[in-house]
């Protein structure tokens, strides 16, 4: 472990890939601010980038950096103007924005930082320890294996959904299968579903497939919808905390932090759940006289959702790095980029290239630093992009989807694919179509199938399923997963309509 | 018959065409000798077509239940909402993708942001000439100069 953090440190610390970081925590910080703009989106804009950057260290480095970029900008758009950029920093306005009101804006952006760096800092350190042994675990694993362990991981997504949402979840989970099934597969090379169109022999581009799914539809609604943003008294000041603050918020950050990255690790459960969930448990567990406080401006009740978010971002690069499963939307497209540069995560990542592992790790420590020490002095200037013209944004942010999506093939018809999935994915967000199982979904399809067809060689036929107990063992997980929240909701219903059930 | 559940119907509709072809269609081309593998192109797609029915089998029939919540936009108010600038804006985003070729990068881009600006009601000329003028003019150099990626600038009849 002590030589793959020397590996790490020496990667990390090179003059290019710090470089990496800051400029990466900065335009995280600069887009995670605007309202609706998510760290998908921003990901998803940010890929063409990387991806011609060519080194598979450096561009996961700026990806990592981008995504917590976007998570502390976004609590701070939801702290100054009660407009939250992104799903996981909803419940940092609870509080913050309440202390904003009072006129503790700095105070409140200090405490968000200084919960986001130790939440950060010590999700990596879980992930130092954590990693490793998952992926001594998964050496083991066949191929069978592996195409259990994914339909776990998406069963699990499904399973996270939400009540009413298990159904939905599975058919978007589906179709993102089905679209990975067009085009030419590296199993058969025999084209799939094209219709005989050419463009569609090497299958839906991934970076298309991002953008329609995740920025565009968030551009449309921003067209759509103005946000209606609160008043911001420009003036942000004061941003020392006390040492009473510190010490009451100090057990808070620690148990957010290990609770935050458990739930990252989870598939399907994000920052979104992790934040809602840290922000219940401390309200729960504060004393009589605090819980009043909380939603009024409590310093823990912002500390605690900061945190968690912070933490359960670290964690979701655990499935990612060890298994090349992704939990959440944001590690998917991490993945594909990753897929794009010819690296295949995975546990042979850490034996194959472990420069790659243990910089990313290291870059979280010095990311979370640079949140800290960078771009909290800097918060008062960064947040004059609030004031930007929505006139000039949208414009822009629809161009760059565009860019993105045409860079990556230099092909004007993936424009076209791009709007019209676009629209599709805004009418399913209308209708409350989850859109990051479809993603997932599509990510991991050519996985899925490669391991379903070796394993279904290597036995030939599908006896695997029952001749290897841990196959087994996984899918009966699986099965389970995904009728349990159906049984639940049914048996919620029952009570709720008095009739008596069994227990 | 709620939104959700007209888009369950026309999914349902694409996975039975995609079954269809799994099913009945695909096998008719494999090679006889690949008729021998354990699995076929057709066998994952199978499954797949099966589980999606399945699915939106179960969202049109409603067995799942899901309490109506407060959606961030109502479909059945949309055109409340500002719906003209939004399908404006898609239809310049097809025309964009449409002339970028042969028109060129930088005249197609500068149009795209100064036609957009203009579509969310922006009025200041010079500022939206130069805005856009300057934009384009950063992301062209970024990307032919720093990525690399050779774009074609102007419209062919100029030799771009």
């Amino acid at each position: 472990m002590l030589e793959g953090l020397l590996i790490g440190l020496q990667t990390a610390m090179s003059l290019q890939n710090l470089l990496m970081v800051i400029a990466g925590c900065l335009i995280g910080t600069f887009i995670g601010m605007l309202p609706g703009l998510g760290p998908m989106s921003i990901i998803a804009i940010m890929i063409p980038i990387a991806i011609s950057m060519g080194d598979p260290s450096a561009a996961l480095i700026l990806l990592a950096g981008v995504y917590y970029g976007a998570i502390f900008g976004g609590s701070t758009s939801s702290i100054l103007l009660n407009a939250p950029g992104v799903a996981g920093t909803v419940a940092s306005s609870f509080d913050g924005y309440p202390m904003a009101r009072q006129g503790k804006a700095g105070k409140a952006l200090t405490i968000a930082a200084v919960a986001s760096f130790a939440g950060g800092t010590i999700g990596a350190l879980l992930l130092m320890i954590f990693a490793p042994m998952l992926s001594s675990v998964a050496l083991l694993f066949h191929s069978a294996e592996y195409f259990a362990l994914m339909v776990v991981g998406l069963s699990a997504i499904a399973a996270f959904a939400g009540t009413g949402q298990v159904a939905k979840a599975i058919v978007m989970t589906v179709l993102g299968l089905i679209m990975a099934t067009v085009g030419e597969g590296a199993l058969f090379n025999l084209p799939r579903f094209t219709a005989g169109i050419m463009d569609l022999q090497s299958g839906f581009g991934f970076i298309t497939l991002a953008m329609a799914m995740f920025a565009l539809p968030e551009a449309l609604f921003l067209v759509l919808k103005p946000k209606v943003a609160g008043t911001a008294d420009g003036e942000i000041k004061d941003l020392r905390i006390t040492r009473s603050e510190a010490r009451s918020i100090a057990p808070v950050i620690g148990r957010q932090s290990i609770q935050g990255f458990f739930i990252g690790v989870l598939p399907g459960a994000g920052a979104t759940i992790a934040s809602f969930l840290g922000y219940a448990v401390e309200r729960n567990i504060a004393p009589k006289a605090e819980q009043e406080e909380f939603g009024k401006g409590s310093i823990k009740g912002l500390a605690a959702p900061e945190t968690a978010n912070n933490a359960a971002c670290t964690g979701s690069f655990v499935p990612l790095l060890t298994l090349g499963i992704p939990g959440s939307g944001t590690t998917a497209i991490l993945l594909g980029a990753l897929i794009a540069l010819n690296v295949s995560p995975g546990p042979r990542l850490m034996i194959d290239e472990p420069q790659i592992f243990w910089a990313v790790i290291m870059s979280m420590f010095i990311g979370n630093l640079v949140l800290l020490i960078l771009n909290l002095p800097l918060i008062p200037y960064i947040a004059k992009v609030l004031s930007i013209p929505r006139n000039f944004l949208i414009p822009f942010i629809l161009f760059f989807t565009l860019m993105g999506a045409y860079i990556g093939q230099n092909n004007a018809t993936e424009l076209l694919i791009l709007v019209g999935f676009g629209v599709f994915a805004t009418a399913l967000k209308f209708a409350d179509y989850p859109l990051a199982p479809l993603l997932i979904g599509f990510i991991l399809g050519g996985m899925l199938e490669n391991n379903f067809s070796r394993s279904m060689q290597l036995y030939d036929g599908v006896s695997f399923i029952w001749e290897r107990p841990m196959t087994l063992g996984l899918l009966v997980i699986a099965a389970i997963l995904i009728l349990l929240p159906s049984y639940r909701a049914r048996r919620a219903k029952a009570r709720a309509q008095g009739v008596a059930d069994g227990d | 018959m709620a939104l959700d559940r007209w888009i369950a119907l026309i999914l349902l509709g694409i996975c039975l065409v995609y079954g269809y072809t799994a099913w009945f269609t695909m096998d008719a081309s494999l090679a006889p000798f690949m008729k021998r593998n354990p699995i076929w192109p057709s066998t994952f797609p199978k499954v797949l077509s099966v589980l999606a029915i399945g699915a939106c089998l179960v969202i049109l029939s409603g067995i799942e239940k899901s309490e109506p919540k407060e959606a961030e936009i109502d479909y059945r108010r949309l055109h409340e909402y500002k719906l003209g600038q939004a399908i404006v804006l898609l239809a310049l985003m097809v025309a964009y993708a449409l002339c970028l070729r042969p028109v060129g990068f930088i005249i197609s881009t500068t149009a795209f942001l100064f036609f957009g600006s203009f579509v969310l009601g922006e009025r200041k000329w010079i500022l939206m000439i130069s805005v856009a003028v300057i934009a384009t003019m950063i992301v062209w150099y970024l990307v032919q100069e720093v990525l690399g990626i050779y774009m074609r600038p102007l419209p062919g009849i100029f030799g771009g």
